[in-house]
């Protein structure tokens, strides 16, 4: 039992960042770390993945992985741990990773840490900090059995560059077309020039304060204006101004950006849950009592409608 | 068709966390039916309404408390419940092979469940429990037609949406926008009164996943705040955001 393994998450060539994070972090653990890639022309992407740290890039090609299914990708998996015996295996906390990440745990009956934003493996343990209750409260959860594996949520650790060898490994391919039992009919990609919610390093929230498509125009503006992503309190999407994909809170997303501006939001403690992790917080709210200015850098008590637009012309100088 | 749906109870949405003795305080919580979990009930509900459905049994594995839950998906239209009893500190390996083990003898053509319970949030169970019976899983649907011996649902992937099919039975989870569950009525909480609800021991799992210890975030503590003519308000706000943040600007 050796190694760390990173499990990389790409759609179509494209290497969503969290990959990198995992890579940066797994590095600390003092044990080799290695990428794996499944797809259908992948193998071309090792330097990419030695830059940050990877020893090894296990490298599997073949139509049946040109995209993420779950059977055949568990199958995979469940084959190359058998041969290689990695000490754990880290997926990314997303649509892909914790399903690949809670089939794999099964099939294995195995433990999984999913969704961790804390992680220390070393001799063999591994340990995870998971954020319960949408980040109210912290549990150290320790992996007992063998791989050790877990998802990492996005955006949690930095990443360090690193040049490691990047060896590329062909493992032999175990899994057939006979391991397909999900058609994937069409993709279709969500059109927007903004970075995703648990990716951007500024995230601009509206919420009831908006009091509609007017107020969420304003969010739009100072979000572009610093090239962030746009999210939104419950009230102002079950008011239907935003998209649920765009919701921050406990039945939403947790987002932790360099920078969260709450407009118009008032601080709902299941918002909260969603945010209050972020480095710098500001907010504009009209009521001087707004629970959100307690965890608020810098709060501005006035009205969204008047500070966005002159914050906007303020940045632009 | 027989559809089941699995629920479990939560701690509301607004309630504060404490702790008591290391561990999470319950005390005084109000508890509801797992939000993403009410939105599958609804949508085995409609299922029903469309006349695609014929029964729905719904189930839980937790302490007797997860029986209010239960009720609460029987007043909202289920036909019947069963309630495996199970210690709340049951992992996800360990509930998943209890509900498998449920799931397997009531043979359902499909299931329903809440593709991550607003307590723990670790979204595996729904997975877990397709890979124990060996069925297809399909998770975070926004939508879903049952045809010909099919699902086909849209699920809210990172990036975009995916339509995916699969045949059925199938383990299908919910995204908490699939729809609007409605309010049961009091007709219904009357007739969830007298709708059987069975109760089974679950089946014996060791735990896989050990929680070391329980902590609060490190409370963040409120910085500056202005109440100032909007002009000036903005221009510190800026000047905050360029120097301290240092945010590029585009």
């Amino acid at each position: 039992m050796a190694g760390t393994w990173v499990f990389v998450e790409q759609r179509d060539g494209n290497i969503r960042k969290v990959t990198f994070e995992m890579l940066s972090e797994a590095k600390k653990f003092g044990d080799e770390v290695s990428a794996v890639v499944f797809g259908k022309n992948v193998k071309g992407l090792a330097p990419e993945f030695a830059k940050f740290g990877a020893e090894k890039v296990y490298a599997v090609e073949g139509d049946v992985f040109a995209e993420y299914n779950t059977g055949a990708y568990v199958a995979q998996m469940v084959a190359m741990i058998n041969e290689f015996k990695p000490n754990a295996v880290l997926f990314a906390h997303s649509f892909n990773g914790r399903d690949f990440g809670s089939r794999l745990a099964q099939k294995l009956e195995a433990g999984l840490a999913t969704d961790a934003i804390g992680a220390e493996i070393s001799a063999g343990k591994g340990v995870f900090t998971r954020a319960i209750y949408a980040g109210k409260a912290l549990a150290k959860v320790e992996v007992t059995t063998s791989p050790i594996l877990a998802t990492i949520r996005p955006g949690v650790f930095e990443v360090v560059e690193g040049a490691a060898a990047g060896a590329v490994v062909e493992p032999a391919v175990a899994a057939t077309a006979a391991d397909v039992y999900q058609t994937v009919k069409e993709f279709k990609p969500t059109v927007s020039a903004r970075p995703e919610l648990n990716e951007a390093a500024v995230v601009v929230s509206g919420g009831r304060g908006c009091k509609g498509p007017d107020g969420i125009k304003l969010v739009e503006e100072l979000a572009d204006l610093l090239g962030g992503a746009v999210g939104g309190s419950r009230a102002s999407i079950d008011s239907g101004w935003l998209g649920h994909e765009l919701q921050v809170g406990q039945t939403g997303k947790v987002v932790n950006p360099n920078l969260y501006i709450a407009a118009g939001i008032s601080g709902a403690i299941q918002h909260l849950a969603g945010m209050s992790s972020s480095k710098f917080i500001a907010s504009i709210n009209t009521d001087t009592e707004a629970p959100i200015f307690n965890i608020s850098d810098f709060g501005v008590v006035g009205d969204l409608f008047k500070v966005i637009p002159l914050l906007v012309a303020e940045l632009k100088k | 068709m027989k559809v089941l749906v699995c629920v479990k109870q939560t701690f509301d949405t607004e309630a504060k966390i404490e702790l008591k003795d290391g561990k999470i305080a319950d005390a005084g919580i109000n508890l509801i039916i797992n939000p993403y979990d009410e939105v599958a009930v609804e949508g085995a509900i409609q299922l029903k309404e469309k006349g695609v459905a014929k029964e729905i049994v719904v189930l839980s594995a937790g302490s007797d408390k997860a029986m209010d839950a239960i009720r609460t998906a029987l007043a909202m239209g289920a036909d019947r419940g069963v309630l495996v009893t199970q210690d709340a500190g049951a992992d996800e390996y360990a509930r998943a092979v209890a509900l498998a083990a449920a799931i397997k003898d009531e043979n359902p053509d499909l299931v329903l469940a809440g593709h991550v319970a607003a307590d723990d949030g670790s979204s595996q169970v729904p997975t877990r429990v397709a890979e124990i019976l060996g069925l297809p899983h399909i998770n975070v649907i926004t939508s879903l037609d049952i045809a010909g011996g099919k699902a086909v649902a849209s699920s809210e992937a990172d990036g975009g949406t995916q339509v995916t099919e699969v045949s059925i039975p199938a383990v299908v989870s919910s995204q908490v926008s699939w729809n609007e569950p409605r309010y049961p009525s009091m007709k219904g909480i009357m007739q969830a009164k007298k709708k059987p609800v069975a109760t089974v021991a679950a089946a014996a799992a060791d735990n896989k996943v050990t929680i070391l210890e329980y902590a609060l975030p490190a409370a963040k503590a409120a910085g500056i705040k202005i109440e100032e003519d909007p002009d000036v308000a903005a221009v510190k706000l800026g000047d905050w955001m360029k120097n301290t943040v240092k945010v590029e600007v585009k």
